[in-house]
C-alpha cells in the first residue's frame, strides 16, 4: 500500500455503523470492554470461528479508552522473539485489515525511526535490528545521514546535547488512523449479529465453582458461556470482584496535537534518551506522546510539567517544531506489568480469559490480539502468540522483558 | 502538578516527589520457605484499586524521605500522609479527618 | 493603502501612528492598537481565508480567540502556522496571510527567546473585565497578593467593546482608575497578554505571556518573545468572560457573516466599520446593542430579525432609531460569493419556517446568546449543568479554591458582574480568613435593563434544498448539520462519537463556538435533554500554545544537566573525544594527530598493558555508609558477605533487585568498623542510593546506618599497568607500595604536601593497578604530578573504550551492558560472588525458580572470531553453526547477542563477549554471527581471555 500525503481529506464514515441493542438475558461470549481489543475479538470470534452469540459490554462509549488517546504507531520490532511474533503477526492482518473490514483505516506504512543517542542505544538497537531480521521482520540499521534521508528535520547536529548516533528503521511499520480502525471492527461485529451494548458497567460477577456463570451491570445481569477481560487500564477492578489478582499497575499517559501543518514530517520518529514519539497524521496535524505519569491513576489526566519535559524534547531533536502550537492534551490509562509484556490467556476460572498488561502495546497489536483471543476462546487453549504471556510466568520467572532491550515500549 | 503535602517539609511540588506504589507490603520474613506463587505474589502483585489506595511516596528532591499517603487514584486527591512507622489509618478516621478538614 | 471602514474618530488605536503590513501580498495600514483583523476590515476585505474541505471563502466572524473563520499564516517577522488574525496585533512590517487549512512551519530555526517563571499568590484573578477587575481590587484592597492575568491588550474586558458607563462617566475611566489603583499595591502582579490556558490541581494555573509579538521587529533581542507563567495560587477566581453563540443556517459561513457582539467591538475598540448595510439576527436582547451602535455610527441596518415572536421590549428603541424590527422572523440563508450580498429572511412560528424574502446587506449580524467561558473551571474537573434558558452550559458546582465570576458564571448585566467579581473574591478572602478592606467601594452601574427571555435555537430548519450540507456548525472543520444528521444515522447516541464522526470540535478553535451547538443539535435529533448529551471534555490548553513557549529554555545545552569531572578542561585541552554516560561527559580517546579511534585506543590499551595508563574514572558513583549496622545492610543488599571485610581492605560485590537479577556492581572499602565507601557504576549512582535510602528507611528502620553520596567529593585516578608501582612508589614514597606491603584489594591514606590522599590496589584491568582517591579541589594538580611522576615511564591517559577493552578481554562485564536486566551473577559466572552463607539477601530467593534452573539461560562468554579479522559489531545475533555458510529462511532460532566487542592489542586479534544459552557447555563450540549478510564462524570460550591465572595484577 503506498503511503496516503498527509494533509488529504479524510474519508467519510459509512451511513451505518451499529445498532444500539438492547441486551439479551445471556450470549455464548461476553466480552467485557468495548475498545479496540474487545471490538476486533468479536470480529474474530464471528468471522473465524462463526461465534456469533456474543455481547460485547462497554461501560462508556464505544473505542473510548485508549483507542481513542492512543498515538496510533503501529510496529513490530520488538526484541524477544515472542514479542515479535505477536506483534508481527498483528502486522501482517494490518496489512490486509482495510479489505477485511471494508473500512477505510488510513494505515499507513510510513516507517518507523527508533533514535539511538548513547553508545549503550545503538548495541541495544543494532542487537534489536538483528534479532528482527532473524525473525523475518523488516528492519535496518541507520547511520544519522541515512537518518537524514528518510526524515529530514531531525537535528542530526552532532552538537545537540544528545546527539542523534543513528536510529533503526522498519519500512513496514506507521500508523493508522484510531477511530476509523475501532469503527471498523465495531461494524463488522455488529453484522454479524453480535450485540455492542454501550453504557453498560459490570458490576460483579456470578459464579458457579471454578466457572463465571454471567456478569451483574448498570443494565442488569447477562448470562455469559464464556467472558474475556479486555478492559486494559480497569483490568483490576474486574478482577478485583472475582479475587483475582493481576500483575499490573495503570498509570496515566498524556498525549497531545497540534494544529494542521503542511506536510513536514513524513515517518513516525521515537526516541528513548530524548523521550519523543511523534508523527504527522493525515489531517496534518503532529501527534506526540508524553512520557508516563509515575503514579497509579485512572483520571484520565495526567501533570502539565509531563508535558513541557515532552515539548522541550520535542524541540531539541525537530527545531522546525518551535512554533508549531499545542492544540489539545489529553491522558489514557495504560496497564502496565512488570516486564512490559501483555499478560493474555486463562485465569483461576475455567471460563474466563484474561487481556491485559499491554501497557504503550495496545493498539498496534489489535488486530493480532483479536485474532489470537477469539482463538483462545473458541478452542479453550491459548493461540500459540500469546502462549508465552500467561499469568504463570510471573511464577516461574520466564518473563518476556522488553524493559531492558526494547528501547521504547511504546 | 499537585501539592503534595510531606509530612516532614509541608506541601511541595509533585515533581519533587517520586513514586513508590503499594504501602504497607512488608519484606517477607523467610522467603526462603515461601513457595514460588507466594514469592511471585511479592516480587510481582501490587494492588491496583480504582479509588483510596495506600501507597508510598518519596519526597527525592526535598527530604528525601519515604512516607505513606492515603491518595485517591481516580480523582488524585490525597486524603492523608503519614509517617512508615504510623498504622494505616482507617476508613473511619480518614472520614473523621475529611470533617473535621484536617485532611491535606 | 485606504481604510474606507475606518470611523472618522473613537477606538482604542493610535491614530496617530500608521503602520504598514502586507496581507496576501497587498500593502495594507492600519494602526498600532488594531489586529490584523480590524485592519483588515477597515481596509473592507472580510475574506481572509479558505476553508479546509471545501474551499469555501471564510472571513472574520468573531473579534477574539472565538473566530472560527479568520485563520493566517504569519510570514513576517518570523513564520508561524496558523494563528487567528483576530488575536494578532498589528505591527509594522507584518506580513501574512489567508491559510487553506494547513499552517507552515518555518524551515530555519526559531532564534527568539522563551522563558517560564513560578510565581504564588493568594488570589489568582483570570480575566480584567468588570468582574475580574472588581474581584481583583476587592482582594488587593484587603491587602491579598494577588495576580491578575488577562489575554487582551488592555483591561477592560467587554467593557473595552461597549459604550457602558460607571459613576456617570465612561467606564473606561473607571478601568484605568483600577488598573493605577492595582499598580499602586506592591503585592500585586497585572499581566495583559496574558492567557491562562490551563488549570490543574492545587490552584495551578498556567498562563502564557506574549511579550513581544506586537513590538515586530522592534521587539528587544534580549526580552523572551514569550514566558509561561506557572502561577500557585490559594484561590482562583475565574472571570473570563463568554462566547457568543451563532445560530445555524444554510450559508451562514459567508464572509460579512459576524457574531453580533463581535461588531460592536470592531466598532467601539478599533474603530472600524464591518460593513456599510447591515441585517441583524438575534435570539436575545444583546443584540440590539449592536444594531443600535452601527446605527448610530452610521451603518444602515436594514432589520433586526428576532426569532422570538413576541420580539424584544428593546423594538421601540429600534423602531425610534428607524430601524425595522422582525419578531418571529429567521435568516434562513445568505447569498454572495466573496461576501454576502443578500440575507433571506423568513417568517418563523412553532418551528416552522414561512417563505423568505432576500434582504441586501454587506454585513450580517447573528446572535444565538451567549455561552459562559468555562473552559477553565472544567479543567479543573467542574462539573457544568445545562441551563435551559440561556441555552448554554454554566458551571455546574462549588469548587475547592476555584470560582466564577461575571459573565462566566451566566452573570450579564455590568452591575451584576461587578457585584459577582467583588463577591466572590470575598468569599475567597473568607476562606483564607484574610478580612476584606474597609474601603471596599465599587462605582455604580445603571440599574439593568431587564432582558425579555431569550430564545434557544440551535438551527433554522434548512429551506434551501441543500439539507443542511451548507449549515454550518464548526467552520474551521467544514463540518455542517447534515454531517451532524449523518451520525447520529448511523447509530451514534454519544457526542464523543458524532465528535469523531463529524471532526466537530477538534480544529483551532477547539469547538468554542461549535461544541454547545452541536450538543444541542444531536440533543434536538435524538429527542433527549441537552443536559443529557452535556459536552465533550474542556481539555487544556485554553487556546493554542507554541511548542517553544512550553519548551522554555529547556534546550540545547540546557536541555539535560551536563556533568563534567573536575578535570574536564584539561580533558578538553587534550583533545579528547567525549562520550555520554548518563549525564556525563567522558573522554572516551584522545586521538593524536592522524589517529582514528581504533589506532588510539590500541595505543592506550598497549600502554596500559606493558607500561602505565591513567584513567580519570571520576565518574563512578560512591556512596559512604555509615553506622553500626553498615556492615549489616550492605550484607542484606550485596548478594556476597561484606561484614567479614576487613578494615582496610576491599571487596567486590554484586547487587541484585528482588528479582534476582543484577542492578549493579562495584568495590566496596571498609574504612572503620562502623563505615563503608560503596563504589557503583557510573550510571548506577542515583539509583544505588535511592535502592540503600528505601530499604532502609522502609524495611529496616532499626539499622542505625547512613548512606550518603559522595560522589562528587572524590576524584578517582587508576594508575594502571607494570610500572604503575613506580608512578605510584615514586609520587608517594612514605608509602610501601610493595605487594607485600600493600596488596591486592586493600587500601592506604596518605598525602601528598598535606592534601590527603587514599590509594586503593583495584584493578579493573588485570593489571597492577593503583586508584588515587583525592578531593576534586586538588584534582588537577594531582593528575597532573601523577603525569609527570609517569613520564619516564611513557604514562599514557586513557579513555572509556581503552578501559572497556581493558575489562573485556578480562571478562569483567559491565552492568548495563553486558546484562540488561534479565541476567543473574550465576548468568555472569559469578556464582563465587554469591554467598552461600547468608540465610537471606535481595535476590536470593529469586534464585531457585524453575527459569532460574533452566539450562538454556544465557550465560557470559567470550567469542573468538574463527577469521582472526572481523570486529562484530555489538548487538549482533548468535546463531548456530551452519555447515553450508548458508542463513536459512527466517524465523532463524537465536541463541544470545554480543554484548561488547573489540580488537585486543594483547591477543592481537578482535574478540567479543556474549550472553549464550547455555553458554559454558559450549566452550570449545563454533557457532555463527550473521554480519552484514554473511556468517562469521566464532568459537565460544571462556569470558577470561588475557591472564586467566591472574598473574599480573601484582605485577
Amino acid at each position: 500500500m503506498s503511503p496516503r500525503t498527509p494533509g488529504a481529506d479524510l474519508p467519510e464514515h459509512p451511513d451505518a455503523l451499529w445498532r444500539n441493542p438492547e441486551p439479551k438475558r445471556s450470549y455464548d461470549v461476553v466480552i467485557v470492554g468495548g475498545g479496540g481489543h474487545g471490538l476486533a475479538t468479536a470480529h474474530y470470534l464471528a468471522k473465524n470461528h462463526g461465534i456469533t452469540d456474543v455481547a460485547v459490554l462497554e461501560k462508556g462509549w464505544l473505542a473510548g479508552g485508549n483507542m481513542a488517546r492512543n498515538t496510533t504507531i503501529i510496529r513490530s520490532n520488538y526484541l524477544w522473539d515472542e514479542s515479535s511474533a505477536i506483534y508481527e503477526h498483528a502486522l501482517k492482518l494490518w496489512e490486509g485489515l482495510e479489505e477485511d473490514l471494508g473500512y477505510p483505516i488510513l494505515f499507513s506504512q510510513r516507517g518507523v525511526l527508533n533514535l539511538a543517542h548513547t553508545l549503550q542505544d545503538v548495541r541495544d538497537s543494532v542487537r534489536r535490528v538483528e534479532a528482527n531480521k532473524l525473525n523475518g521482520v523488516d528492519a535496518e540499521w541507520l547511520e544519522p545521514d541515512e537518518v537524514r534521508k528518510v526524515c529530514p528535520i531531525v537535528n542530526t547536529s552532532t552538537e545537540i546535547r544528545y546527539p542523534v548516533l543513528g536510529a533503526t528503521y522498519q519500512p513496514r511499520a506507521g500508523i493508522a488512523k484510531h477511530d476509523y480502525v475501532a469503527w471498523g471492527f465495531a461494524r463488522r461485529a455488529d453484522q454479524a449479529g453480535i450485540d455492542l451494548v454501550q453504557d453498560c458497567e459490570v458490576t460483579g460477577f456470578t459464579t458457579d465453582g471454578d466457572r463465571v456463570t454471567g456478569v451483574q451491570t448498570t443494565r442488569g445481569t447477562i448470562g455469559a458461556g464464556t467472558v474475556a477481560l479486555c478492559a486494559a487500564g480497569h483490568t483490576s477492578v474486574l478482577t478485583d470482584m472475582l479475587g483475582i489478582r493481576v500483575p499490573i499497575q495503570s498509570h496515566p499517559l498524556q498525549a497531545l496535537v497540534s494544529e494542521l501543518l503542511e506536510p513536514v514530517h513524513p515517518t513516525v520518529v521515537m526516541s528513548n534518551a530524548v523521550h519523543v514519539y511523534v508523527s504527522q497524521a493525515h489531517k496534518g496535524e503532529l501527534v506526540m506522546g508524553a512520557g508516563v505519569d509515575s503514579y497509579n491513576g485512572y483520571g484520565q489526566r495526567g501533570a502539565f510539567h509531563v508535558i513541557e519535559r515532552q515539548m522541550a524534547a520535542a524541540v531539541e531533536l525537530f527545531p522546525v517544531f518551535a512554533r508549531a502550537h499545542l492544540l489539545r492534551t489529553w491522558a489514557g490509562i495504560v496497564d502496565t506489568s512488570p516486564d512490559a509484556s501483555p499478560i493474555v490467556g486463562r485465569t483461576a476460572y475455567d471460563n474466563l480469559y484474561l487481556n491485559c498488561g499491554w501497557g504503550t502495546g495496545g493498539f498496534k497489536a489489535t488486530p493480532g490480539i483479536g485474532w489470537a483471543l477469539a482463538h483462545t476462546i473458541a478452542h479453550g487453549e491459548p493461540h500459540p502468540t500469546v502462549a508465552p504471556f500467561g499469568l504463570d510466568r510471573f511464577v516461574t520467572g520466564a518473563l518476556v522483558d522488553e524493559h531492558g532491550a526494547a528501547a521504547v515500549a511504546h | 502538578m499537585q501539592l503534595i503535602p510531606c509530612p516532614w517539609c509541608g506541601p511541595r511540588e509533585e515533581a519533587e516527589f517520586s513514586y513508590g506504589g503499594q504501602a504497607h507490603v512488608p519484606y517477607p520474613d523467610s522467603p526462603a520457605e515461601l513457595s514460588d506463587e507466594e514469592w511471585a505474589h511479592y516480587v510481582f502483585f501490587r494492588a491496583n484499586p480504582k479509588g483510596r489506595f495506600a501507597e508510598r511516596w518519596n519526597h527525592g528532591a526535598g527530604c528525601r524521605r519515604w512516607f505513606n499517603a492515603i491518595r485517591d487514584t481516580a480523582t488524585y486527591r490525597f486524603e492523608r500522609v503519614y509517617r512508615l512507622d504510623d498504622p494505616k489509618p482507617g476508613v473511619t478516621e480518614l472520614a473523621r479527618s475529611r470533617e473535621e478538614g484536617t485532611a491535606p | 493603502m485606504t481604510s474606507p471602514f475606518r470611523t472618522p474618530e473613537g477606538g482604542r488605536i493610535d491614530r496617530a501612528t500608521t503602520v504598514e503590513f502586507t496581507f496576501d501580498g497587498e500593502t495594507l495600514t492600519g494602526h498600532p492598537g488594531d489586529t490584523l483583523a480590524s485592519a483588515l476590515l477597515a481596509s473592507g476585505r472580510h475574506r481572509v481565508a479558505t476553508s479546509v474541505r471545501l474551499g469555501r471563502p471564510r472571513g472574520v466572524a468573531a473579534a477574539w480567540a472565538e473566530d472560527p473563520g479568520g485563520l493566517v499564516q504569519i510570514e513576517e517577522p518570523f513564520p508561524e502556522p496558523m494563528l487567528l488574525a483576530t488575536t494578532v496585533e498589528l505591527h509594522d512590517g507584518l506580513a501574512a496571510h489567508g491559510l487553506p487549512g494547513q499552517g507552515r512551519l518555518a524551515d530555519v530555526p526559531d532564534s527568539a527567546r522563551y522563558d517560564a517563571v513560578h510565581h504564588h499568590v493568594d488570589v489568582l484573578v483570570v480575566g480584567a473585565g468588570p468582574a475580574g477587575l472588581a474581584a481583583a481590587l476587592t482582594a488587593a484592597r484587603a491587602g491579598a497578593r494577588v495576580a491578575l492575568v488577562d489575554e487582551q491588550s488592555e483591561a477592560g474586558g467587554s467593557l473595552l467593546s461597549g459604550t457602558e458607563r460607571l459613576d456617570d462617566a465612561p467606564a473606561l475611566q473607571w478601568v484605568a482608575a483600577a488598573v493605577a489603583e492595582l499598580a499602586g499595591h506592591p503585592d500585586v502582579l497585572h499581566l495583559q497578554r496574558t492567557t491562562a490556558f490551563g488549570s490543574y490541581d492545587d490552584g495551578f494555573v498556567l498562563a502564557l505571556e506574549r511579550r513581544t509579538d506586537h513590538l515586530g521587529a522592534a521587539a528587544p533581542k534580549h526580552v523572551s518573545r514569550q514566558r509561561v507563567w506557572r502561577i500557585r495560587a490559594r484561590s482562583i477566581v475565574v472571570a473570563t468572560g463568554a462566547h457568543e453563540r451563532p445560530v445555524v443556517f444554510a450559508d451562514n459561513d459567508r464572509p460579512g457573516t459576524m457574531l453580533a457582539g463581535a461588531a460592536r467591538t470592531f466598532l467601539h475598540r478599533y474603530g472600524v466599520l464591518p460593513g456599510r448595510e447591515a441585517v441583524v439576527f438575534t435570539t436575545n436582547d444583546s443584540a440590539y446593542d449592536a444594531a443600535l451602535d452601527l446605527s448610530r455610527a452610521g451603518v444602515r441596518v436594514q432589520a433586526v430579525v428576532d426569532a422570538r415572536p413576541e420580539g424584544s421590549p428593546r423594538r421601540g428603541e429600534c423602531e425610534h432609531a428607524g430601524l425595522r424590527v422582525l419578531s418571529g422572523a429567521v435568516v434562513t440563508g445568505t447569498r454572495g460569493t466573496e461576501r454576502v450580498t443578500h440575507a433571506l429572511v423568513a417568517p418563523f412560528a412553532d418551528g416552522q419556517v414561512g417563505a423568505s424574502t432576500a434582504i441586501g446587506c454587506d454585513l450580517l449580524l447573528v446572535s444565538g446568546g451567549w455561552n459562559p467561558a468555562v473552559h477553565l473551571f472544567s479543567q479543573a474537573r467542574g462539573r457544568l449543568r445545562y441551563d435551559e434558558v440561556l441555552g448554554a452550559f454554566l458551571p455546574g458546582e462549588e469548587l475547592d479554591g476555584l470560582a466564577v465570576a461575571g459573565s462566566a458564571a451566566g452573570v450579564f448585566d455590568l452591575a451584576g458582574c461587578l457585584a459577582d467579581g467583588q463577591r466572590v473574591a470575598r468569599a475567597a478572602l473568607s476562606a483564607l480568613a484574610v478580612p476584606p478592606a474597609a474601603d471596599d467601594r465599587l462605582p455604580a452601574a445603571p440599574a439593568p435593563v431587564v432582558p425579555a427571555a431569550p430564545v434557544v435555537l440551535w438551527r433554522v430548519p434548512d429551506t434551501s434544498g441543500a439539507e443542511g450540507t451548507t449549515s454550518f456548525v464548526d467552520l474551521q472543520r467544514d463540518a455542517t448539520v447534515a454531517d451532524i444528521v449523518r451520525a447520529v444515522g448511523a447509530g451514534l447516541r454519544s457526542l464523543e462519537h458524532v465528535k469523531r464522526y463529524t471532526t466537530i470540535g477538534t480544529a483551532h478553535d477547539q469547538g468554542k463556538t461549535s461544541g454547545v451547538l452541536t450538543s444541542g443539535i444531536v440533543a434536538e435529533l435524538l429527542g433527549v435533554p441537552v443536559q443529557d448529551t452535556g459536552t465533550t471534555t474542556f481539555r487544556p490548553p485554553y487556546t493554542p500554545v507554541a511548542f517553544a513557549a512550553l519548551a522554555g529554555r529547556d534546550r540545547g545545552r540546557l536541555f539535560d544537566p551536563e556533568r563534567v569531572t573536575a578535570l574536564h578542561e584539561w580533558h578538553v585541552a587534550a583533545g579528547a573525544v567525549f562520550e555520554d554516560v548518563g549525564q556525563w561527559k567522558r573522554p572516551r580517546y584522545y586521538p593524536q594527530p592522524g589517529e582514528d579511534m581504533a589506532a588510539a585506543v590500541l595505543r592506550e590499551c598497549a600502554a596500559a598493558r606493558t607500561g602505565v595508563g591513567i584513567l580519570d574514572g571520576s565518574t563512578l558513583g560512591k556512596i559512604d555508609v555509615q553506622g553500626p549496622d553498615a556492615a549489616v545492610l550492605l550484607d542484606r543488599l550485596y548478594t556476597n558477605l561484606m561484614s567479614s571485610l576487613k578494615v582496610g581492605s576491599v571487596r567486590y560485590g554484586v547487587m541484585c533487585g528482588v528479582d534476582g537479577m543484577v542492578i549493579d556492581d562495584g568495590t566496596v572499602l571498609r574504612l572503620a568498623e562502623d563505615r563503608f565507601l560503596v563504589l557503583t557504576t557510573t550510571g548506577g549512582a542515583a539509583t544505588v542510593l535511592d535502592w540503600m535510602e528505601e530499604w532502609v528507611q522502609t524495611e529496616w528502620p532499626d539499622l542505625r546506618v547512613h548512606c550518603t553520596s559522595v560522589t562528587e567529593q572524590w576524584v578517582t585516578f587508576p594508575v594502571v599497568g607494570p610500572r604503575s608501582r613506580d608512578v605510584v612508589g615514586s609520587l608517594f614514597p612514605d608509602v610501601d607500595v610493595s605487594t607485600e606491603a600493600f596488596p591486592f584489594m586493600t587500601w592506604r591514606d596518605t598525602a601528598l604536601e598535606g592534601v590527603p590522599v587514599r590509594l586503593a590496589r583495584i584493578s579493573f584491568s588485570g593489571e597492577l593497578a593503583y586508584e588515587v582517591y583525592v578531593n576534586p579541589w586538588y584534582a588537577v594538580a594531582v593528575w597532573e604530578r601523577l603525569l609527570e611522576a609517569g613520564r619516564p615511564h611513557g604514562i599514557t591517559p586513557y579513555g572509556t573504550e581503552t578501559m572497556h577493552v581493558l575489562r573485556a578481554e578480562k571478562g569483567y562485564p559491565i552492568i548495563g551492558q553486558d546484562t540488561d536486566g534479565t541476567v543473574t551473577p550465576h548468568d555472569l559466572g559469578m556464582a563465587w560472588a554469591v554467598s552461600k552463607k547468608k540465610p537471606d539477601f535481595i535476590g536470593k530467593r529469586s534464585f531457585t525458580r524453575p527459569a532460574n534452573a533452566d539450562p538454556l539461560r544465557k550465560q557470559l562468554v567470550g567469542l573468538l572470531p574463527v577469521d582472526r579479522q572481523t570486529v562484530l559489531p555489538e548487538g549482533s545475533q548468535i546463531v548456530e553453526f551452519r555447515a553450508d555458510g548458508e542463513l536459512p529462511p527466517p524465523p532463524v532460532p537465536m541463541l544470545g547477542h554480543v554484548t561488547s566487542s573489540y580488537r585486543s592489542a594483547e591477543l592481537a586479534r578482535p574478540f567479543a563477549l556474549a550472553l549464550v544459552k547455555g553458554g559454558r557447555e559450549r566452550i570449545g563450540d563454533t557457532v555463527h554471527v550473521p554480519v552484514g549478510g554473511t556468517l562469521v564462524p566464532v568459537e565460544v570460550t571462556g569470558a577470561v581471555l588475557v591472564d586467566p591465572e591472574g598473574a599480573r595484577r601484582d605485577g
